[in-house]
């Protein structure tokens, strides 16, 4: 089986303002990433041959990626929309380094943008998940009800108390608020969190992440076609993905995820392991996500998330700094897009406010994570 | 659909009663038979939501057999926020994975007790709730 680890890289990213955007669409954020990332990358839209999205929301248009590249001037050879959740924008980058690899493209954008701050008046129907009907007559209906099933299952099982997953919330916002495109910077306290109201018990406000509008978008090239490019290459190292169920219903279990399996066939390809990690960008939906993809991630061993999490490990300065942006908890939620530009941007070095960033930043995990827990994705990406 | 406040559908709250696939099992509710789908081939349980091949084996013959609509609690959550109005006055209320002790898992509701009552582990049985349109399978906690 070939090996494509160091073959690609990431060598452009675009960010836009995150937040409340009353005034964008979900299209108009979509070209505002595609501009910041080709101007990173100091290309033209002509350059650009591939172009890959996340499935809209709003279902609005089928086949979405062509729309969104022809807006941007792109006449893709390659083109699709993914729809794995929130794991679906590691699963692009993926997709663009096997494209590459097939010979089907060679310098291919991955953009995901979102408008759930505020109402997207982009004509069109929600898209649902699929078994929503075998859970909303019983009256489980949002995503917080999901993550609280294995929250309540890791605190029967390991004993981890809500009190430990605020450790993660905390650390979280203290490096949002060294990050001045972050929603929330104020810092928090477990007394904060422990006041903070239930949504779906076990978990309170302050285990949920945030509804916001942004985007945000990569470029992939050959690891030969990077040294033409302006920034420091970011080269992906390691890929994977599993799946282990796609509902409650049929969930082998809770506690361990998708991130398993996916985690050992990254840290294959890109033979390194955990420890090799300077830092981790988890997907962070709600912080019971991070601490079980800790543990999946061999960062621990499985139940004691619970004593990681603690004494400044996941903080800046600490051994392993976790969502250094501020993650979806903090900063906003853009279905983990932006754990990918953040994980680019700390391996570049002098792109993240001095308080945040990682000293001697080599390589780094990111994780994404979508539906009912069900997919996964992983990507450790390196500074050659 | 309604809008919510964000200009999204919000949520229906209700089971699709003529998905071919699941018809057999809310019929036999309202009988208040909970029944599952068992692979004529190779005998396992197919597990829920229902299906048409077998899981297991993609065998194509099956028969709905009854259940003990006996089983114990996987996890479970407590709702203290209303994400359908018809909530809203049931706030807070608990919600249930129960794993059956012939297989499948069912996200259903503990009745007849507060939220804080109903632990993981604890062993259940199914009763039946009859609504103008469907019955849903309920449990409560076995003495």
């Amino acid at each position: 089986m070939s090996n494509i680890s160091g073959k690609y890289c990431i060598v452009g990213l675009g960010e836009t303002v995150v937040g409340k955007r009353p005034d964008a669409t979900t299209n108009s954020l979509h070209l505002e990433a595609i501009k910041a990332c080709l101007d990173d990358a100091g290309i033209k839209n002509s350059q650009v041959d591939g172009l890959l999205t996340n499935q809209p929301l709003n279902d609005s248009h089928r086949s979405y990626a062509v729309k969104v590249a022809h807006m941007a001037g792109i006449d893709p050879l390659f083109a699709t929309d993914l729809a794995l959740g929130g794991a679906t924008p590691i699963a692009m980058v993926q997709h663009a380094a096997m494209a590459i690899d097939a010979g089907m493209a060679s310098t291919v954008v991955c953009v995901h943008a979102r408008k759930r701050s505020t109402a997207d008046p982009t004509p069109g129907h929600p898209i649902r998940r699929g078994d929503e009907h075998w859970e909303e007559p019983w009256g489980h209906f949002a995503a917080a009800g999901g993550h609280a099933f294995a929250a309540s299952r890791h605190m029967y099982e390991f004993g981890t108390k809500s009190e430990d997953l605020a450790q993660i919330a905390i650390s979280t916002r203290k490096h949002a608020s060294f990050n001045k495109n972050a929603t929330l910077r104020k810092p928090i306290t477990v007394e904060d969190h422990q006041a903070s109201r239930m949504i779906v018990a076990p978990l309170r406000l302050l285990d949920c992440s945030l509804e916001s509008d942004g985007g945000g978008a990569v470029l992939v090239t050959s690891a030969e076609r990077a040294r033409d490019f302006p920034k420091k290459p970011v080269t992906i190292l390691g890929m994977g993905q599993h799946h282990p169920h796609f509902s409650l219903l049929d969930a082998p279990t809770l506690t361990t995820l998708g991130g398993k399996k996916s985690s050992e066939m990254a840290y294959k390809m890109a033979g390194l392991t955990s420890k090799d990690m300077n830092f981790a960008e988890l997907y962070d939906c709600f912080t019971i996500t991070s601490m079980i993809t800790l543990e999946d991630y061999g960062f621990c061993k499985k139940g004691e998330g619970k004593d990681f999490v603690k004494n400044g490990r996941i903080t800046i300065g600490g051994q392993l700094p976790l969502n250094t942006h501020g993650g979806l908890l903090s900063q906003a939620h853009l279905e983990g897009q932006l754990h990918i530009t953040e994980a680019v941007k700390q391996l570049r070095g002098n792109e993240v406010e001095p308080e945040r960033q990682v000293a001697n930043a080599k390589v780094g995990i990111v994780s994404g994570h979508g539906g009912s827990l069900a997919m996964h994705a992983t990507l450790i990406l390196g500074a050659l | 659909m309604s809008k919510d406040e964000r200009g999204r559908a919000t949520r229906r709250g209700q089971p699709y009663l003529d998905e071919p696939e699941a018809k057999p099992f809310w019929a036999n509710l309202r009988e208040h038979k909970l029944t599952q789908q068992r692979c004529s081939s190779c005998k396992k349980m197919f597990g829920f939501p229902p299906q048409a091949l077998c899981p297991h084996c993609l065998g194509s013959d099956y028969e709905w057999v009854p259940l003990s609509g006996k089983g114990k609690i996987y996890s479970h959550i407590a709702y203290h926020r209303a994400w359908h109005p018809s909530y809203q006055d049931k706030i807070p209320y608990n919600v249930s994975l129960v794993d059956l002790d012939e297989g499948g898992r069912l996200v259903s509701n503990v009745v007849d007790c507060p939220p804080e009552d109903v632990k993981i582990g604890m062993a259940v049985e199914v009763t039946y709730e009859d609504l103008p349109e469907y019955t849903l399978p309920k449990f409560r906690l076995v003495k």
